[in-house]
């Protein structure tokens, strides 16, 4: 649909009001959140005025920084991962049809369509019956699992969006097919396959529910720190770790979306 | 040549399909074992013993005297979470349609920030995003604050770990899934369909009920499906705002595997939740994605 | 006739199998000479890409050979044949700049990065983007992307040229030019340009020969005179140019020649060497250019006469629809100002002149 917005015509009633309404719901409670943690009052109603003293108060403790120490190790490993898996997945998929390529499609997008906590549930299960202690390895390996399609779906739209004739066009100019993948298909895939590893990689540091029950003593991510907090209380100190988060989550999803729009 | 390409290909897909498969269907799959199986006396489960207990105790429980009585706690969880996903499905439809619909008017590089900024919250992680309702909701939060503030003496809000917190946070948490796929309808569409219907006399409500809601439809049906069910299966939004006294189907799921160590139960109803999802989801496909692309 | 160049013997392509099996080319045989400018032209879905495709080495024949210079191509890939194409969607390499487009072949095949550039600035030459070197393809338009497309495909000397409907793509005033262009380049190269359209004015006027291709198959292989003057299908005469079909009885025209009776009783002679063996009803056909108006009144007795319908001016000529009964309708292109005279009004009878030689009879 192109249209003139500032036309009349195009102005249904309570359509602008409701939108404006919804970003504002969409954003108050970020906005809030990150504002809150720079309040120096510990009673965060009340702002009383503007200090770093609860990010430093975050930064300096052990069990933060060790969780957040074990999210970055469990969201790099289940990144490489799945981003080399999802590469090979979708360079397998591109290029025209084969027998069982709606299973295989299927598969590849399955952990998006079962929810969370089943998927929690089931991986524990499985880890309990082959007998392996759960800790740092089988969050991982659950992370992988579901950051595949994340990193999938960017790369497959790329190549989606690839001329084929490309790929010919350097067979035809005597590349065989490595040196058309390295010298082509490679070069003009990064992106989607940046876009791919930042968007696992978000997901895996952000992800609680599985890392909750699939993981073990000694595998405590950040997510499940906070968690831990807010169930003692609503502190200032969970605020600025929250924001932090918020912030990271933002930032890298930015850069995601800007590296997935480089067109040549 | 064409053989070795098909062979290279599935040499291609193999890891992930086979990563998958191993460490997600199969476990699905062996969920659904568990729970035909008989509950360990100590938690976890006796390994080949059969028993239907799991779905047997989702509606009856034994009394003292062994006899089966109807038990409708799991039922009410059930409903409960069926209603509010039904409700939060609802709130999302009335705030994402007419976004969805304001976004779709504006210019393309507008509308192209505009989408960053829905999709955004998703990004975040849940747990943060529930917890800023947090801080808005409880007595003597934001909200409350600022509503005494305006001389409503609320005196407490009361609001905080009630059924109502939960579906503010639900709607929240899965408003963009509503907004994205119906925007991707309404992008489709062709203003001068609209315009058509404005030339043939329809007045603006009509042209909305009669031209751009019929073929915005898809969309809206592919929306309240990417909301419903993932609302299904909240785990993080009861447990935080409803202050863990209001269950839902997963709070319940993810109870037997803590205190209740129940685990034949917790994977029956893992398995329900699974297929209530995978059923949804088929529904969905066959109303809407068997019709032919020029009649969508 | 020159040396063979490529060689296609029975060569068959289905792709798909079961019910869904599609037969692209049926059993197709043809020689395409050294230094020729050979074009497959047909209707899409013709098999005249397929075709291209498996001389390029995109695709494997099912049945049949493709030979170049003698020598069996089928097992090549194409990295390894001495061929090379223009693809339709041109496919310059967006990473790479205007001249590493044009290196990409040469280094592939191991030739000094300096001898490449060298060879890429005459080829930047040849096809006159010379400063256009450090450009990347998007900041070129179309028929730039084009010339860099054929400069890439040429700066390794291949043996054959494939060009894939090159200039599809361009505005008409555009393809024109580069008609002439890629017309130059060949005469220019040497090299042998096997060239796919669907376009029939673009194949008449840059061909040496033609392969009009149907459903698969080729129905007849000539120069553009030949195929346009004497063409052998129905589909042929169809396809190229406006042509009128009659229905008639083969007959003896004496002296040796056959003539056609057609259905209203006119007997024309023809000048078409036909086959004894052929009898009965047959399709003629014969270009509206090569039929001319008369006044009833002047008409001879063997000449066809109907009646004016539609009279359309098109400043060049003009074009008469002549209702000659029995729902039979002949179309007539007059030129104007050629001095005969070609004013004839609506409803007004006339009588129809055409040389035997105009007149074909087409393959059933």
């Amino acid at each position: 649909m192109k249209v003139d917005a500032s036309n009349p015509l195009w102005r249904f009633r309570g359509i602008t009001s409701t939108a404006m309404f919804f970003f504002a719901y969409l954003y108050l409670p970020i906005v809030v959140l990150i504002a809150l943690s720079f309040n120096e009052n510990r009673l965060a109603t009340i702002w009383t005025g503007f200090t770093m003293d609860w990010y430093v108060t975050a930064l300096s403790n052990d069990d933060m920084l060790r969780a957040a120490q074990n999210s970055i190790v469990v969201a790099v490993s289940a990144t490489v991962l799945a981003t080399i898996a999802a590469t090979l997945a979708a360079m397998g998929m591109s290029r025209g049809r084969f027998k069982g390529e709606a299973g295989v499609s299927a598969m590849l997008v399955l952990p998006l369509l079962v929810p969370e906590i089943v998927t929690a549930i089931a991986t524990l299960l499985f880890f309990v019956a082959l007998g392996i202690k759960l800790g740092l390895l089988t969050v991982i390996i659950a992370h992988t699992v579901f950051c595949i399609p994340f990193a999938y779906l960017p790369i497959r739209a790329r190549l989606e969006g690839m001329d084929p004739a490309l790929v010919e066009a350097a067979n035809d100019l005597y590349a065989n097919e490595w040196k058309a993948f390295r010298r082509v298909t490679l070069p003009l895939l990064w992106p989607g396959i940046l876009s791919g590893a930042m968007l696992s990689f978000i997901i895996s540091l952000d992800d609680f529910v599985i890392s909750y029950f699939v993981g073990g003593a000694g595998s405590t991510t950040l997510p499940i720190y906070i968690f831990g907090m807010i169930r003692i209380g609503i502190t200032p100190e969970v605020n600025a770790v929250s924001a932090m988060m918020l912030i990271v989550s933002i930032v890298f999803v930015s850069i995601s979306f800007m590296i997935d729009r480089i067109r040549y | 040549m064409g053989n070795i390409i098909r062979t290279k290909r599935f040499w291609l897909v193999a890891p992930a399909v086979v990563y998958i498969g191993f460490f997600m269907a199969v476990p699905l799959l062996q969920m659904a074992y568990v729970s035909v199986l008989e509950r360990g006396d100590y938690g976890g489960v006796n390994w080949g013993a059969f028993s239907m207990d799991a779905y047997i105790s989702f509606i009856f429980e034994r009394d003292l005297m062994d006899n089966l009585v109807v038990n409708t706690d799991y039922l009410q969880i059930f409903v409960r979470s069926f209603g509010l996903s039904a409700m939060t499905t609802v709130f999302a439809l009335l705030l994402g349609f007419p976004t969805a619909f304001y976004i779709s008017t504006q210019p393309q590089s507008r509308r192209n920030f505009l989408i960053f900024l829905v999709t955004i919250p998703f990004w975040t992680n849940i747990l943060v995003r529930n917890y800023a309702w947090m801080l808005l909701l409880r007595n003597g939060g934001l909200i409350d604050g600022a509503l005494n503030w305006m001389g409503l003496e609320t005196g407490g809000l009361d609001v905080l770990y009630t059924p109502y917190a939960v579906s503010i946070g639900l709607t929240y948490t899965y408003l963009p899934f509503m907004v994205l796929p119906i925007y991707a309808s309404l992008e489709k569409l062709d203003h001068r369909l609209v315009e058509a219907a404005f030339d043939l006399g329809a007045d603006k409500r009509r042209a909305m009920s009669r031209v751009i809601l019929p073929l915005a439809a898809p969309g809206i049906a592919a929306g309240c499906i990417l909301v419903f069910i993932p609302c299904l299966g909240a785990y993080v939004t009861p447990e935080l705002l409803g202050g863990g006294k209001f269950m839902m189907i997963a709070n319940l799921i993810g109870s037997q595997f803590g205190a209740a160590r129940n685990w034949p139960l917790g994977a029956g109803l893992g398995f329900v939740l699974l297929a209530l999802v995978l059923i949804s989801m088929m529904v969905y496909s066959f109303k809407f994605k068997s019709l032919p692309e020029e009649s969508r | 006739m020159s040396e063979v160049v490529i060689s296609a013997r029975s060569v068959g392509k289905t792709f798909g199998s079961g019910a869904d099996k599609v037969t692209a080319l049926d059993s197709v045989s043809v020689d395409i000479f050294q230094n020729e400018f050979f074009t497959m032209l047909g209707p899409s879905g013709c098999g005249k890409t397929t075709l291209l495709r498996l001389i390029g080495g995109f695709e494997q024949a099912t049945s049949g050979q493709i030979l170049l210079e003698g020598k069996e191509l089928n097992d090549l890939p194409p990295f390894k044949r001495p061929i090379n194409t223009v693809f339709q969607s041109y496919a310059l390499f967006p990473h790479l700049t205007v001249k590493q487009n044009i290196t990409f072949g040469l280094e592939m095949q191991g030739i000094s990065r300096k001898d490449a550039g060298g060879r890429a600035d005459e080829m930047l030459e040849l096809v006159r983007l010379a400063e256009y070197g450090d450009r990347v393809p998007s900041q070129l338009s179309g028929g730039q992307q084009q010339r860099i497309a054929l400069a890439r495909a040429l700066a390794p000397a291949p043996k054959v040229l494939l060009l894939d409907e090159p200039l599809s793509a361009l505005d008409l005033k555009l393809r024109k030019e580069m008609q002439v262009e890629l017309k130059r380049l060949q005469t220019e190269t040497g090299i042998t340009f096997v060239f796919v359209t669907h376009d029939q004015e673009e194949a008449l006027a840059m061909s040496d020969r033609i392969a009009v291709m149907q459903s698969g198959e080729i129905l007849q292989i000539g120069a553009p005179r030949e195929i346009y003057e004497a063409p052998t299908h129905r589909f042929v005469a169809d396809f190229i140019g406006d042509s009128n079909f009659l229905v008639g009885d083969l007959v003896d025209g004496g002296a040796g020649k056959r003539a056609v009776k057609l259905s209203g009783g006119q007997v024309i002679a023809l000048t078409q060497e036909v086959s004894d063996q052929r009898t009965g009803e047959v399709t003629v056909s014969v270009r509206p250019e090569r039929l001319g108006l008369v006044a009833e009144s002047d008409a001879g007795a063997d000449q066809l006469t109907g009646t004016v319908s539609t009279v359309i001016y098109f400043g060049t000529d003009t074009t008469y629809q002549i209702d000659l009964g029995n729902e039979a309708l002949l179309t007539v292109r007059m030129q104007n100002g050629s001095g005969a005279k070609a004013d004839f009004a609506e409803g007004e009878r006339v009588g129809i002149t055409m040389s035997p030689d105009a007149i074909r009879v087409l393959a059933d």
